[in-house]
Formats: structure tokens, sequence, C-alpha cells
């Protein structure tokens, strides 16, 4: 076992954590103050059509996530099922570019 | 004396890893620990009951083991604190190999600290003159707060990650690399941090606090992992590690 890589993933996985939970409360309080008074999905496509500022925030949110949600995995597979080595990083490396495809994906339809 | 007369049920583990509860009916005494009645049972009952103990008064950490299911120390825990309906379970400690009945075999525990560099290693420069360390001292402090250990095993014993990870170095080789990275007279940081950041490193603590809860010098030694945690990270950032 590298030591080296598994104390950057165990460093990353708390860092994605700190930057998820930041990104969280602004995804919550913007959401609370834009639908005040109402708000349809014209109105919301409207809004974040070619905003650059909406697909970087949203980006960073999906690779802190994608991030965040394979490390923990990859320590739960390795805590619980005694799950370690190659064949796990590689279905968790798989797992990490789905999560960063589909919500690309999503960011994509919300800005273009 | 009525309460001298009233009996309590002791099931105590006979054998190694593979073994059995055998009970006992033993009287309740007033202020008798649970190291006074294993010593009392075997001079009267069994001799060839296997405990461990050296200093009978807190200091020594040899007497450790799980009583109802909880590891605490036995010379300092009252039988009649701890006997849940007429009944005391006594079972060696957990997360080591069982030797004999209630004792344990030591040696991973202690190598663990071995593991973690949990050794002083003096700075290479000779010392010329006192460097006075005060009390006020933030990272004497620190050190202070963690040095109390008696190498009990409770902490270990109670530890879910250790159960989890044998490889984990656990709270108590944590704690004392802790004590050490706040020595000012200790040269080995970065050797030690590289050492607890391993596989079983200190990485791998999942704060339960179960050490906290257990250990008899109501020491912390989730907070000292935490420390740890926090010198491994910066240092990784600083590109030392």
């Amino acid at each position: 076992m590298n030591n080296r890589l598994e104390i950057k993933l165990w460093l990353a996985h708390r860092l994605t954590g700190m930057a998820l939970g930041l990104f969280v409360v602004i995804h919550l309080i913007t959401m609370i103050i834009v639908i005040q008074g109402g708000l349809s999905a014209a109105e919301i496509m409207e809004r974040t059509s070619s905003n650059i500022l909406v697909a970087l925030f949203y980006g960073l949110f999906v690779v802190a996530a994608a991030m965040h949600g394979s490390i923990g995995l990859r320590t739960v597979a390795q805590e619980v099922l005694n799950w370690k080595g190659p064949s796990l990083d590689l279905v968790l490396f798989i797992f990490f570019a789905l999560l960063c495809v589909l919500g690309v994906i999503a960011i994509i339809g919300l800005v273009l | 004396m009525s309460s001298q007369q009233e009996k309590i049920t002791v099931s105590i583990w006979r054998g190694k890893e593979e073994g059995d509860l055998e009970s006992f009916e033993v009287p309740l005494v007033d202020n008798q620990t649970i190291l006074d009645l294993l010593t009392s049972i075997q001079r009267d009952v069994d001799p060839s009951l296997s405990y461990r103990f050296a200093c009978r008064v807190g200091m020594c950490g040899s007497c450790a083991m799980r009583v109802n299911g909880k590891p605490r120390w036995t010379c300092r825990t009252l039988v009649s604190k701890v006997v849940s309906n007429g009944e005391l379970r006594l079972e060696p400690l957990a997360n080591l190999p069982v030797v004999k009945d209630l004792v344990v075999d030591m040696a991973p525990f202690f190598d663990k600290w071995q593991a973690g560099k949990g050794r002083f290693e003096a700075k290479d420069s000779a010392v010329m003159e006192f460097a006075p360390i005060k009390p006020d001292n933030k990272k004497r402090q620190l050190a202070d707060a963690a040095i109390e250990c008696i190498n009990c095993g409770v902490c270990y014993s109670a530890c879910d990650v250790v159960e989890s990870n044998p490889a984990f170095l656990g709270p108590a080789a944590l704690n004392r690399a802790w004590s050490l990275m706040n020595d000012e007279r200790d040269g080995s940081s970065i050797e030690r941090l590289k050492a607890v950041r391993g596989e079983g490193g200190c990485q791998s603590c999942h704060t339960n606090s179960q050490c906290v809860a257990r250990c008899p010098l109501q020491l912390n030694p989730t907070r000292s992992i935490a420390g740890l945690k926090k010198q491994v990270a910066i240092a990784m950032l600083k590109g030392e590690l």
C-alpha cells in the first residue's frame, strides 16, 4: 500500500468535505432567496443560461462531490468488505468518472 | 454483616482463544475490587485461574480486562459498582491474543508503539545549556495532557477501528506519538509523522471516542489523534511528507 497516496486521498477527502459544506450552504441559501415569490423552470433557465459563474460553481461542486463520494466509498469497501488493491481503485475511479460525467451533463443542460 | 452473605455469580473466561465461561458463586464483599475477587477465587476455589496484575493501585496498567463486556482496570473497579443483577462477566481484553484465561499477549500492542515511533529520540545537537520549557508552554501542556498513559490496553480493547482493521496502530500508540510530537527535546518529528500516516495510521481513526470513554485516567486519545491528523495534513501540504 502506497502510504503517500493513502494520505493524499485522506487529505483530499477532508478538503472536499469542507468544500462541500460550503457549497451546500451557498446552494441552499441561493435556492431559498431566488424562489421567493415563485419561480418557473423557464425563469431558472433564463438566469442560468450562459452564466459562467453558475457553471464554475456547480463544476467545482460536482468534482468535489465525486471525489468525496468515491474516496469515502473506497474507505468503506476497505474497512467493511476488506476489499483492497488495484481492482477496488479501478472500480472507484470508474465510479468517480461516471459521477463527473453525469454532473457535467447536468451543468451543460443548465448553462447552455 | 448481611452484605457479606449476599452471593453473586461470576462468569470467568477459561481457556485460550477457544474456551468458555466458567461460573463461580462467591460472596459479595464490601469494598472489594474485581482484582481482590479474582485473588480470592484463585486462593480459595481454583488455583489454576490465570490473570495478570502487579501494583494493585492503578499505576502499572497490568490488570485490565473486560468486565461485563467493557474494558476496565480491575484493581480500581469495585465489584459493587459493576455487578449487574447479581452477575459479573470477566473476559480477557479484546483485540489481543489470549494466552490463558484472563491473560492476553500484549506484544502486538507494544509492537505498535514501536511502529508508531513511540520512543524518544533526542535532537542531534548536544545540549550546551538548559532550555527551559515553562509550564505555560503550549506544546508542554499538550504533552502533559497525553503523557500519563499507563499502557493498560483498555483503549485498544475498546477501539472498534482496531477490531475492524488490525493494522490500526490504536489509541495508545498514537497518543504516545502525539506526546512525543510535542516534546521540545525530540528530534524525529517528520519520521514519526511518516510512521503514523500509513495504512493503520492516524487517519484511520473514526473519532468514535470509545478510547476516551473507557480510559481509566480520563486521557483523550481521540484529541491526540486529531492533533496528529492536523500535523500530518500540514506537513503534507508543505511537501515535507
